[in-house]
């Protein structure tokens, strides 16, 4: 685990990425981007404020977490059952001194790399508009970005290893994803759901993301730090895990 | 030292021992052949082979290194040509060298220093920058020869490496593999083109039902299972033919409206036939595909 035999795959999944960089980051960055702005000015215009802050204010690290985890979901539902299952690219790779959890690190990393470039874009914008209380505070949105990046995209290749066709994804989309769109945080603050949905919804590890996130785009500094970091390695650490051992069986049996 | 042992190799799947207690030994510098009907287990003992995956018995001994456990270790120095297609579409010709050579743990001058030769080995000198959706079939199929090759191995393992070619780009293959015999390149290659294992192994093992039941060189197979001439009939009355044929055939088997006459006199039966005005025939000498059939019968395995 602590050699970089990864990096090559790592390294052919970002030369693929540089060729056809145009329409991928569009698809990554503007897309989020235009909700946020969408949103935040025509939904903000009706809000005095939400949490006493300018509605697009508040928005924003909702949707940078959320950028950062359709990014890392999608790389690694589409992208890498395209590379293992279409293209056969793992199979080939296996040929080699490589092992399957090298091919594995290899995508699990590329899709965090990757989700943390959405999480850039955002931060520009936040920059750009002025949306932040602290600058200083709002580079610990990188950390986070990673962390939120690494459980997605562990998650993901759990979801891959077990997936038929491109058509199984979306049930994850359906029964994951977008329940925690719509209950992690991203538009409104968790308190505003009942109290028994507010419940679940903090297990979310979207929620645990926007828990960190938000404060730190509003120049407070977030409680339970370890709590929501722990929660989003444990989600990622066991999603690799899964992802593993169940590649194995489908690939190595 | 031999680049390959198999001992004993067992494994099952669902009850149903795929490979079944089976022995090989490759002779280094030569051709090897892995000849069997569909299901016969020969693409799971390359898999077994290449430490892919585990065997329920057995041993393998790949370059000296115990598979599965030294697999990364041993498989530096094996090239390794898959059945499917799996060449980076998003990548040109030389892009999907580069890259398969960092798997090995290449630097990329390294690879670049090689990638002429690998080029024109494989008849693709001019096309580096080409996409490889550009490329046709026996292209593509040269390029992953190529691509297995970047590594300089000591043993390549190939999976029906013609499947889907057209004659010509089936002999440019040959013309390859036979080059790489000819760097003294030990060579394992699984095929259901018999006329492509009598033309390029040394050696050929024949897999049925997960274990190897004859192993020899293609001359000595034909001579030692096989009548040498073989007069194929067809056509009206081979029926009534047929009930006389024994007395001067050794051997007649039929296949649909085909009668195989297998015969160490065939002036004789084209003797015979000659009389028959309904009945066409076609008369050539045994070959591996003759001993393929009598030794795995004619069923389909499907």
């Amino acid at each position: 685990m602590i050699n970089l035999n990864w990096y090559p795959v790592w390294r052919r999944n970002f030369l693929v990425w540089k060729k056809l960089a145009g329409p991928s980051l569009l698809g990554n960055l503007a897309d989020p981007m235009l909700y946020m702005l969408g949103l935040g000015y025509g939904l903000g215009g009706l809000l005095q404020s939400v949490d006493g802050v300018p509605y697009l204010n508040f928005l924003a690290a909702g949707t940078l977490a959320y950028s950062v985890m359709n990014s890392a979901t999608f790389e690694t539902l589409y992208s890498a059952f395209s590379r293992m299952h279409v293209q056969k690219t793992w199979e080939a790779i296996l040929n080699t001194p490589l092992t399957l959890k090298e091919v594995l690190l290899g995508e699990l990393f590329w899709a965090t790399s990757k989700s943390l470039l959405s999480a850039v874009a955002i931060m520009l914008v936040i920059w750009a508009l002025g949306l932040y209380d602290n600058f200083t505070m709002t580079l610990a949105l990188l950390p986070v970005a990673l962390l939120t990046g690494f459980c997605f995209a562990g998650m993901g290749l759990a979801i891959n290893a077990v997936s038929p066709n491109f058509d199984f994804f979306l049930y994850y989309f359906t029964l994951a994803i977008t329940p925690m769109i719509l209950l992690g945080g991203v538009f409104y603050p968790p308190s505003a759901l009942p109290v028994w949905l507010a419940d679940i919804a903090a297990w979310l590890p979207l929620t645990h993301a926007i828990e960190l996130a938000r404060p730190l785009v509003l120049g407070r500094i977030p409680s339970d730090i370890v709590l929501h970091g722990l929660a989003l390695i444990a989600y990622g650490g066991i999603g690799f895990a899964a992802a593993l051992k169940l590649t194995t069986r489908r690939l190595l049996k | 030292m031999s680049p390959l042992i198999l001992r004993g190799l067992t494994k099952s799947y669902g009850g149903v021992r795929v490979v079944d207690g089976l022995d090989l030994e490759l002779e280094p510098g030569r051709c090897h052949g892995l000849l069997g009907p569909n299901g016969a287990g020969k693409t799971t003992t390359l898999r077994l082979a290449l430490g892919l995956i585990g065997a329920d018995a057995g041993t393998v001994d790949l370059l000296g290194y115990p598979m599965p456990a030294e697999a990364a270790l041993a498989r530096r120095k094996v090239g390794v040509v898959p059945q499917v297609d799996s060449l980076d579409p998003d990548f040109t010709v030389r892009e999907n060298l580069l890259t398969y050579g960092r798997y090995f743990g290449m630097k990329g001058r390294e690879i670049e220093a090689r990638i002429p030769y690998l080029l024109e080995f494989s008849g693709l000198a001019g096309k580096a920058d080409a996409p490889i959706n550009n490329l046709s079939g026996g292209m593509r199929r040269r390029l992953t020869l190529a691509r297995a090759l970047v590594n300089d191995p000591d043993l390549i393992v190939l999976d029906e490496p013609t499947t889907g070619l057209d004659p010509q780009a089936r002999h440019l293959i040959w013309q390859g593999l036979r080059r790489l015999i000819g760097q003294g390149k030990t060579l394992l290659l699984t095929t259901h083109f018999m006329d492509e294992a009598e033309r390029l192994c040394d050696v050929i093992s024949v897999l049925d039902q997960g274990r190897v039941i004859v192993r020899g060189s293609p001359r000595e197979l034909i001579v030692k299972h096989i009548e040498p001439h073989v007069v194929e009939i067809y056509g009206d009355g081979l029926n009534e033919w047929k009930d006389c044929a024994s007395s001067f055939c050794k051997r007649c088997e039929q296949a649909g409206e085909t009668l195989f006459c297998y015969t160490d006199a065939p002036d004789k039966v084209v003797a015979q036939l000659e009389q028959q005005p309904g009945l066409r025939y076609l008369h050539r000498p045994a070959n591996l595909e003759d001993v393929f059939l009598k030794l795995t019968g004619r069923d389909l395995r499907d």
